[in-house]
């Protein structure tokens, strides 16, 4: 048996054959050229046929694997017909009276040297895409097909690095899996993989020799690890693995559309937790309810001044409207001396935990909070937006909020921008002080959420920066939990709804709990939605449920 | 000519989509020159790769510079253009 170790970058086992990709040979021949303008127009002709190719594969990107997919052809469309390239690739063939051949992949090389040695991984990865581009010119001016598969069974793919074109002309059916001997995580390859669903390992380098052709691999995608000559036991474990993964994924994709409701009857809403407006893609794709937690900080921490209105409406009405209706909770800026942006000049603090943070912020600095409310309010035209309040302690904080909710509402009312008037107002619950409040505080607000990260490090006095705590800092502590079920008693009495954010809500060993105390949704990361429905819809007795949560509240 | 100075916000900067849609805007303007400076590199914004040699990251601060026909509508059309985009 032999292993090889290698970086896995998109997940799964696969079984089957070693192919190895060929390229069909290209040999360049340099040489001076006798009429440089019949040289010109060669490239001009070839360059405008590649031009052409790419749009009709950035057709079959879209199909196969979506927008972004799609893109990277158009870009690369873009690139045959860059000014810079050509005006190159011009002066090789007027001024060297090289052949166009030769100009074209010379040029390639500068610029794939150029993007190579730039100090940003993204930017190294894009040699590949020129290379590309220019190996599909010079195919089409020497009349050479680029590579493909000549094999009737699928195989796993073996090359030295495949380029995004040549992944996405390929016969899908015939492969079961890549590998690479170079590539990085963020090469397209590795995202197209992922997206395709296809499991793939890069960074092998010379280990495949070319002897191993057509042995039977067996791979893991997460792992990295590709055996050749697997004996019984290896074998036996990556095939039970890999009917695991594909009986869990269809089956938690068959829980799409499906309602989150035990056996006997009672539902909870599962929402997400999004720090940026690109998560959006992935609460869609694994059928996520709403979103439950929309981190703004995201927008004041990228820039180094703050964000307009605009930009923050941008954002929250695109959010809001890609979720279509669908409940969109935003909390408003959360950010302390811990973590801030310099323009805010926040004084250093001995404890900024403790500090002034969050809310607090946002109403010693009125004009800041304005804009933000602001911009809430008109994205609330969207879609259906609500607005989270994060930090509070008190019953007058709540108080000042909504009045700067109203007088945000009257300035837009005058003019003319519309607006949603019964946009939802609701408050973290992450302070004890907040917690004692309850009762007081649902009558004020629409909902609750719970931020159970925070409210465990302020119940038990435990800092989360602190790694030395240990078994002191126990997020399953019973003050907590008492803390929610408390919390949760008020809302239901004021007539008001409750939900949990924070790591806890995805914890399966309290979900049983969190419904025993009526809590009405749970906002946790998109890949958790559907494991939670599942865990869900499996639940048939209250009274079991009842009796974890008894256990838990005890201690 | 005019000029305004831009923070990139995109979270993995000026990569290479939004270099070709700045590309792309850039030429609905032929009778303008429009150009992208940063640490003092100066490049034409028709140029895709030009532009995406400067290598802008978020948070990197470039100066746009406008100068020809229409330089004042031009100028505000791409101060637009980047915050949308960029």
């Amino acid at each position: 048996m032999l292993v090889i170790q290698g970086k896995g970058v998109s997940a799964g086992v696969a079984v089957g054959p070693l192919y190895f990709y060929r390229r069909a040979a290209q040999e360049i021949i340099r040489r001076i050229v006798g009429d440089t303008d019949a040289e010109w127009k060669r490239f001009e002709e070839a360059s405008a046929v590649a031009a052409h190719q790419l749009g009709i594969l950035a057709e079959k990107a879209r199909e196969e694997a979506g927008d972004e997919a799609a893109l990277l052809f158009e870009t690369h469309q873009m690139m045959a017909e860059d000014m810079d390239f050509v005006d190159a690739v011009q002066g090789l063939i007027r001024d060297a009276a090289l052949n166009a051949e030769a100009a074209v992949m010379d040029v390639s090389e500068q610029f794939a040297e150029m993007f190579s040695s730039m100090d940003d991984e993204y930017m190294q990865a894009r040699a590949a895409d020129i290379r590309d581009v220019a190996g599909r010119i010079v195919g089409i001016l020497t009349g050479v097909v680029s590579g493909g598969i000549d094999s009737d069974v699928p195989v796993i793919l073996a090359s030295d690095d495949l380029a995004p074109s040549e992944t996405i002309q390929m016969d899908k059916s015939k492969i079961l899996g890549f590998i690479t001997a170079g590539g990085s995580g963020s090469s397209h390859t590795a995202i197209l993989a992922r997206t395709m669903g296809i499991p793939a390992i890069i960074g092998v380098g010379d280990a495949l020799k070319d002897e191993f052709e057509g042995r039977k691999l067996y791979i893991d995608g997460e792992t990295g690890e590709i055996v050749i000559q697997a004996d019984q036991l290896t074998a036996e474990r990556m095939l039970t693995k890999q009917a695991k993964q594909q009986e869990t994924r269809r089956m938690l994709s068959n829980l799409k559309g499906l309602p989150n409701e035990t056996k006997d009857g009672q539902s909870i809403q599962i929402y997400c937790n999004i720090g940026s407006v690109e998560d959006v893609d992935a609460v869609i794709a694994n059928d996520g309810g709403g979103i439950g937690l929309f981190r703004s900080e995201f927008l004041y921490l990228q820039g180094n001044t703050y964000p307009t209105e605009e930009e923050q409406f941008e954002a929250y009405r695109t959010v809001a409207s890609l979720m279509k209706g669908k409940r969109v909770i935003i909390r408003t800026l959360d950010i302390g001396a811990d973590k801030q942006a310099d323009y805010f000049g926040l004084a250093k603090e001995e404890n900024p935990a403790m500090g002034l943070r969050a809310i607090r912020i946002c109403l010693s600095r009125p004009e800041i909070f304005k804009t933000q409310l602001r911009a809430l309010y008109r994205a609330s035209a969207y879609g259906k937006v609500a607005i989270l309040f994060p930090m509070i302690t008190s019953e007058w904080e709540v108080r000042e909020c909504k009045r700067a909710c109203l007088a945000v509402q009257q300035e837009l009312k005058t003019e003319g921008i519309p607006f949603d008037p019964d946009t939802e107002l609701g408050i973290m619950i992450e302070t004890p002080a907040a917690v004692m409040m309850s009762d007081v505080l649902a009558e004020l607000v629409d909902f609750f959420s719970v931020g159970t990260n925070d409210l465990t490090q302020y119940m038990l006095a435990c800092d989360r920066q602190c790694d030395r705590l240990g078994k002191f800092f126990d997020p399953h502590h019973p003050a907590v939990l008492r803390a929610i079920r408390t919390v949760a008693e008020n809302a239901h009495k004021a007539g008001k709804w409750i939900g949990i954010c924070g790591e806890l809500a995805a914890d399966p060993t309290l979900t049983e709990a969190f419904l025993a105390m009526g809590i009405d949704e749970l906002s946790v990361t998109p890949g958790s939605v559907l494991p939670l429905r599942h865990a869900i819809r499996n639940m048939d007795d209250p009274k079991a449920r009842k009796r974890a949560l008894k256990d838990l509240l005890e201690g | 000519m005019k000029e305004f100075t831009y923070v990139v916000t995109d979270p993995i900067g000026i990569h290479a989509r939004p270099a070709g849609l700045l590309v792309k805007e850039a030429k609905k303007y032929p009778d303008t020159v429009i150009t992208l400076t940063k640490n003092g590199k100066e490049v034409n914004c028709l140029k895709l790769m030009g532009v995406m040699s400067l290598g802008v990251k978020t948070g990197e601060s470039v100066l746009v510079k406008v100068s020809g026909a229409d330089e004042d509508a031009v100028a505000a059309a791409f101060e637009e253009f980047f915050k949308i985009n960029l």
